[in-house]
């Protein structure tokens, strides 16, 4: 039986990477205080009350 | 399978919602926890829930989005966007059939007894209109005399936000309950809708509606983990579109961007055609019951 060859897909790696930045640079910008700032208030009009 | 799937997706739920005080505190949890990233569909207002919702969140930003600039401050959503991209780029939708707690509750809905409906080809693009219209473009453009947006998708639509914090929180602090209106009877509708629709049909949430669904579908040809088709072994049985709660046709197209990765058809498949791979490599352990089924045959 002829032993099949294994291809490495780049494009995933590269688009972890890409995004990975991505975050990063939302972390250099203090997104992540500012998500969290928000996750700690109920919205209500987001839930659809008042 | 399906019973590790169903435990594994038990567990997701229980870690993205794992503040279990609420019934005591009548709050939602705030504390640091607060800043990782949902993988599945779990609105953050949720009491008992210790993550952010991907969706609410990048709304939430690009309703702020003018505000937050003209006070010099540059929040673009890059944090969330880079968060749920590693995600997508990592498994894509396999977050839909293996950690979204919404994705949980369709499935177990459908188990109900009832004459069992497909859903028309054409609805599974309604979310990847759902996705640029309300939870970007809206949020952003439509803004008030304040320069404030509204997140439109949680607002108007969502009924994971209804059912796991709007219901809860009416339930628990019944000062609420005067500020009930129209906005929340048509969530509730939507609601409705979705749960009683789920019983005939598998995932119509999932594969009609859901904005986050359709971010992570946008990976389907590149993501590192995926089910791969080996042409040379499938005999076009057809038993994996019998299996599919999601209604792919595997072997006619193995990258459909609706494939949750569940491996129902890894299982269903007698021939071994069907394997998970991570980054162009199979993954062993995790196809083992496609050699035994390739074997017996």
């Amino acid at each position: 039986m002829a032993k099949k060859t294994i291809i490495i897909r780049r494009a995933p790696f590269l688009l972890i990477t890409f995004f990975l930045l991505m975050g990063l640079t939302g972390i250099m910008f203090k997104e992540p205080s500012r998500v969290l700032h928000q996750a700690w208030q109920i919205c209500l009009s987001c839930i659809g009350i008042g | 399978m399906s019973f590790i799937r169903k435990w594994v997706q038990s567990i997701f739920v229980l870690l993205i919602n794992g503040s279990w005080s609420f019934p005591f505190t009548k709050m939602i949890y705030r504390g640091p926890l607060k800043v990782i990233c949902s993988p599945g569909l779990n609105c953050y207002s949720c009491p008992a829930s210790t993550t952010y919702c991907p969706i609410g969140a990048f709304q939430q930003l690009m309703g702020g989005v003018r505000m937050a600039v003209a006070n010099g401050q540059y929040f673009f959503g890059f944090y969330i966007v880079g968060t749920i991209g590693v995600i997508g780029a990592f498994v894509g939708r396999m977050v839909c059939g293996w950690a979204c707690p919404f994705g949980l509750i369709q499935e177990l809905l459908h188990k109900i007894p009832s004459r069992k409906f497909g859903v028309p080809g054409w609805m599974r693009y309604i979310k990847f209109v759902i996705l640029p219209v309300m939870v970007f473009i809206l949020p952003l453009m439509a803004v008030d005399k304040m320069g404030l947006g509204s997140p439109w998708f949680c607002k108007y639509l969502c009924p994971a936000g209804t059912l796991e914090a709007g219901l809860p929180l009416l339930f628990m602090q019944p000062t609420l309950r005067a500020t009930v209106g129209w906005l929340f009877f048509n969530k509730l509708m939507f609601l409705t809708l979705f749960i009683f629709w789920s019983i005939p049909t598998s995932r119509p949430f999932c594969r009609t509606t859901c904005p986050l669904g359709a971010f992570y579908a946008l990976f389907s040809k590149v993501k590192m983990i995926k089910l791969h088709l080996d042409p040379g072994l499938c005999t076009n049985c057809q038993a994996c579109h019998k299996v599919c709660p999601m209604g792919v046709k595997f072997n006619e197209s193995p990258d459909d961007t609706e494939c949750i990765s569940c491996m129902a058809c890894v299982k269903a498949c007698d021939f071994g055609a069907i394997q998970l791979e991570a980054g162009g490599m199979p993954l062993a352990a995790f196809n083992c019951r496609s050699k035994l089924n390739a074997q017996k045959s």
